[in-house]
């Protein structure tokens, strides 16, 4: 009898990076959906192409480092990043930008550094701030949220999505609609009450929270996020960490409603990527700090930042940047905050030698 | 963590008389039993500690039969190291006959268990062979073939343990070969014989592996005994404060023998939450106590001792009847054993013989496993024996453990770090593990590390963990060793230089005072040489040999010596003014010889020769001028002899 010498444990739970990564997926339904009703086809397509993209990439990388493909692609964390990128770029974008910050995501952002797990940056995040760096016009037309249009006009059909994404496909150039986001509309607020603001602005008189369309994204990718703590993809510490201190940066910073407002406490949690990033960009564990205690700090500075670029820097949103950020601050703040071992009297930083 | 559980514990008092518990009741019918009871019931803070797992139980499969007895096997293969520490010295000697629960080996030093054999029978060899290790690694053992008659050596074992000393029952204890049966195999003796007093002994029933139900059916049937045990631990250790044991709740059959048989004494049951790794020892003292072991102690050093429930059967076993420790309860079970279940088995019966006893089929196992799922090492052949610590021989078929998938990549999700009971950082461990980097894994504790697998159980990416931390525990330890090495060549080599620094400087300073001398004489033979007709040259040697000495005095008198026997010996050679004046007239003489048979020769060429070249004509011309120089300086040597006289004679 030929007995197998293996190592214990000999039993496993059973999960796998690939049900991980999965569910990862699944929970960004509900925000993918909200996206897709508000402005169109433009969300799918953008997931779609990443995803060819993405896989495309991936396997001829791993073909070139000769690494069996199917093995990897079978993981799905290249398909995250696609959908994640698909979900954050601007719906009805060029092909082009689509192709491009995804072949960069995953080509130079993840398999550069060697692959799933050794990547120090988040993919998605490096992918966009590519694009928002290089193509900032681009980068920046988003589409008039559907109740939005106006007498008449609906969103584009699929084929006229196509039409409008791949040029070459129509005739003539298709125009779409497209409108500043809320927290780009209220950064050029320069002399209205906030309260008045509110009832002036298209986007803020149907959505009072953070701009219609907007705030039930946001709302929708919150379900997800609470799908994936239920389910404890992820322990909550860092999405609380940066959702608590991005609402206490505001409310410090909220006057009541001067022109000169950072904002209120509904719009920063409510609009732009908040709640994509808090959940699904934020928890990657890949590139945060390990321990609860960093996750803490590194969501709360990611929170901070957020706020700080929102408030007093040049771009209108900014958790691509923070998160970028923070990427480089994790090893440090994991040197700082290994846990207490049981039997120590307390925790010991990672850099210290031997007694 | 550490938030209290606060429920599930009963202690009896003299007042109560145990209820019939029904079996099965669940952790709520103990409370609401218990006060329904009487106030006598007191409730113990249990506490929780980080992490851990809940694995499937699949504890039911062996728990269905009693405890049964295997046939005798063919042979018995006793490994002399059953035990942490020092292997036992065998006493017996290859073909001798040898009685039930004869000693065959004896304890060598302190931290050493004694070897009985398990039955009478003929010792047949003593030679290195397999034995039940994680490294599949032979050592030396004693194989005995049973003669079937069971003849039992006299023993007996004390009639009232409450009457012996301390001393005495540890030397029972010890002479029984009594090592820690829960798994570690640490000897009972020293474990009991604390530098400290002990406030606080606990008993381990907890049995959190999946599979394994040996000491749930010891508990089962030897209630009363485990008991008795355990008073006579209490009786060692000096009657601690707190005798408790610590059990699973899913136990409850064992709780409800335990609980009929703790009458009068004051030995708390306590019933904790299901979770692995609660039977941990840290982990156990943890829940029970709430307090910590702290990094590199021992338990002692907070008042504690744990031993194993079925060490504290063995004890009683060893103190109350004298029987060593030739046998244990060993569960057997895996979907390809036809009869799980516990069995006693004889120390050093061999696997293949339970195997074939116990209806396991061979070709439906993929592996066999002696201990649990979660921390027992496959064995390497099925001819290696049973010994003193194990616990279980799990047969499972490729359905219930399959073989993992391949590894991949860490994503650091960390679920390993939410399940593991040390408070680690098993995803850091991980990658400072595969880079080698000693330091980052000593600072983030590698070595709190229990190999308890929860890390590996958990993670998604089926990265053997536990594996990795292992490796790099054994490179550390490797490391620290060559380093100790290394230290002690360098030390070597250190001294090494020295001693070869120092000869130099001792060959310096010899150089130094010889060159010293030297001088001294050079400046002596000038002084002879160039004629130097003054005081002065004879006054500088005179003045400068006591300068010389006397600034190498300070520093080296060996040296001044020296320098006077040089003094001594150039003036001898200067003495004889007679003595030069012969040598200088004999070579004047030579010089004159010299010159006038080259002058002949330029006179008369020899007629045989060849006419001579000008060449030639130009040597003999310069010999010639060379001798008569040489002439001419011997002369003005000898003339100024005389003038020399004077001064020399003076020195003298």
């Amino acid at each position: 009898m030929a007995l197998t010498q293996v190592t214990s444990p000999h039993t496993s739970e059973g999960a796998s990076t690939s049900w991980v990564m999965q569910q990862l997926l699944l929970a960004t339904l509900p925000g993918m959906a909200a996206l897709t009703w508000y402005f169109g086809w433009g969300t799918l397509i953008n997931i779609t192409l990443a995803c060819i993209t993405a896989i495309s990439c991936e396997a001829a990388i791993l073909k070139l480092r000769k690494r069996p493909v199917m093995f990897y692609l079978r993981d799905c964390s290249a398909l995250v990043t696609a959908v994640l990128l698909g979900l954050a770029l601007p719906p009805l974008a060029p092909w082009w930008l689509v192709i491009t910050g995804t072949a960069f995501a995953m080509i130079m952002a993840k398999h550069l550094y060697g692959g799933l797990g050794y990547n120090p940056f988040n993919p998605a995040m490096v992918g966009y701030v590519v694009l928002l760096i290089s193509f900032p016009v681009a980068m920046t037309m988003w589409p008039a949220p559907r109740p939005l249009l106006p007498e008449g006009v609906d969103v584009p059909s699929l084929w006229s999505s196509l039409q409008i994404v791949f040029p070459i496909l129509a005739a003539e150039p298709i125009d779409a609609f497209t409108m500043a986001t809320p927290l780009d509309v209220f950064k050029q607020n320069t002399g209205q009450l906030v309260e008045q603001f509110y009832k002036s602005e298209a986007l803020f008189v149907q959505g009072d929270l953070a701009g219609i369309g907007w705030e039930t994204v946001n709302l929708a990718f919150l379900a997800g996020g609470i799908y994936l703590l239920a389910r404890r993809i992820f322990t909550w510490h860092a999405p609380v960490a940066m959702l608590s201190t991005l609402a206490l940066m505001t409310w410090f910073c909220f006057d009541g409603g001067s022109s000169a407002s950072k904002g209120p406490l509904s719009l920063h949690l409510l609009s732009g990527a908040t709640m994509l990033g808090a959940f699904f960009i934020v928890t990657d564990p890949v590139t945060s700090a390990v321990s609860n205690r960093g996750r803490l700090i590194y969501g709360s500075l990611i929170g901070l930042l957020v706020f700080v670029i929102r408030a007093w820097g040049n771009y209108p949103d900014a958790l691509a940047f923070a998160v970028l950020l923070m990427n480089f601050a994790a090893p440090f703040i994991d040197y700082y905050t290994v846990p207490r071992t049981y039997g120590h009297d307390r925790a010991r930083s990672a850099l210290q030698k031997k007694d | 963590m550490n938030s209290s559980l606060g429920h599930k514990a009963s202690k009896q008092t003299p007042q109560t008389e145990q209820s019939d518990r029904p079996p099965g009741f669940t952790s709520n019918t103990v409370s609401n039993n218990a006060d329904a009871i009487a106030q006598t019931i007191e409730v113990r803070e249990i506490h929780d500690f980080h992490g851990g797992i809940h694995p499937p139980e699949n504890k039911r499969q062996s728990t269905t039969a009693p405890i049964r007895d295997l046939p005798l096997p063919d042979q018995l293969i006793l490994p002399l190291s059953q035990h942490i520490g020092v292997p036992a010295q065998a006493i017996v000697e290859v073909g001798e006959q040898v009685l039930k629960g004869q000693l065959i080996a004896e304890a060598f030093g302190p931290v050493s268990a004694a070897v009985h054999a398990p039955t009478s029978g003929v010792v047949t060899d003593i030679n290195e062979y397999l034995i039940p290790h994680s490294s599949g690694m032979s050592a030396p053992c004693i194989v005995i073939k049973p003669d079937g008659e069971e003849r039992w050596i006299s023993h007996s074992g004390c009639k009232d343990f409450h009457d012996e000393l301390p001393q005495t029952l540890l030397k029972h204890i010890r002479d029984a070969g009594i090592a820690g049966m829960g798994g570690a195999g640490f000897p009972s003796a020293i474990k009991l014989h604390p530098q400290q007093k002990i406030d606080t002994l606990i008993i381990n029933a907890a049995e959190c592996e999946p599979y394994i139900t040996a000491d749930d059916m010891l508990m089962r049937e030897h209630a009363e005994e485990i008991i008795t045990g355990i008073q006579i631990l209490a009786h060692i250790l000096g009657e601690p404060e707190s005798v408790l044991i610590g059990i699973e709740d899913n136990k409850s059959e064992a709780w409800d023998a335990l609980s009929a048989q703790l009458h009068n004494s004051n030995i708390e049951l306590i019933e904790i939450p299901t979770k692995y790794p609660s039977g941990g020892e840290k982990q156990l003292i943890e829940i029970l106590t709430g307090t910590q072991v702290p990094s590199g102690k021992l338990p002692a050093e907070l008042g504690i001792v744990c031993l194993n429930v079925g060490t504290a059967f063995a004890i009683k076993q060893a103190v109350c009847e004298g029987i060593p420790l030739i046998s244990r309860i060993t569960t057997v079970t895996g979907k390809a054993c036809a009869q799980a279940g516990n069995y006693r088995v004889l120390i050093g019966t061999p696997v293949s013989h339970v195997l074939s006893a116990t209806g396991v089929d061979e070709a439906q196992c993929s592996r066999l496993v002696m201990g649990g799922p979660m921390m027992g090492f496959t064995l390497p052949d099925t001819a290696v024996p049973l010994i003193k610590t194990t616990n279980c021989i799990l047969a499972p078929d490729q359905s219930e453990l399959p073989t993992n998938d391949f590894a991949q990549a860490c994503i650091r999700c960390g679920l390993c770090a939410e399940a593991c009971p040390a408070s680690l950082l098993p995803q850091q461990l991980y990658w400072y593990g595969r880079s080698q980097n000693h330091e980052r894994l000593e600072a983030h504790n590698l070595f709190d590390c229990i190999e308890c697998g929860a890390c590996s159980y958990v993670c998604p990416s089926n990265i053997p963990l536990v594996q990795y931390y292992r490796a790099s525990k054994g490179e550390i330890r490797q490391h620290e060793k060559d380093k100790i090495i290394a230290d002690r060549a360098r030390q070597r080599f250190e001294t090494h230089q020295q001693r070869i620094e120092k000869e130099a400087q001792e060959k310096i300073a010899r150089r130094e005072a010889r060159r010293a001398a030297a001088l001294a004489k050079q400046n002596a033979s000038t002084e002879k040489v160039s004629g130097s007709t003054s005081n002065s040259s004879s006054e500088n040697t005179s003045e400068s040999s006591p300068e010389n000495s006397s600034n190498n005095s300070t520093t080296d008198s060996g040296q001044s010596d020296l320098v006077k026997a040089a003094m001594a010996r150039l003036q001898n050679t200067q003495t004889s003014p007679e003595q030069q004046r012969q040598k200088l007239e004999r070579a004047l003489s030579a010089a004159q010889s010299k010159l006038q048979r080259y002058e002949k020769q330029l006179a008369n060429p020899d007629s045989t020769d060849d006419p001579r070249t000008a060449d030639q004509n130009n040597t003999l011309l310069a010999k010639i001028e060379g001798a008569r120089l040489q002439h001419q300086d011997i002369n003005a040597r000898l003339d100024a002899l005389p003038a020399q006289q004077g001064p020399s004679e003076d020195d003298v």
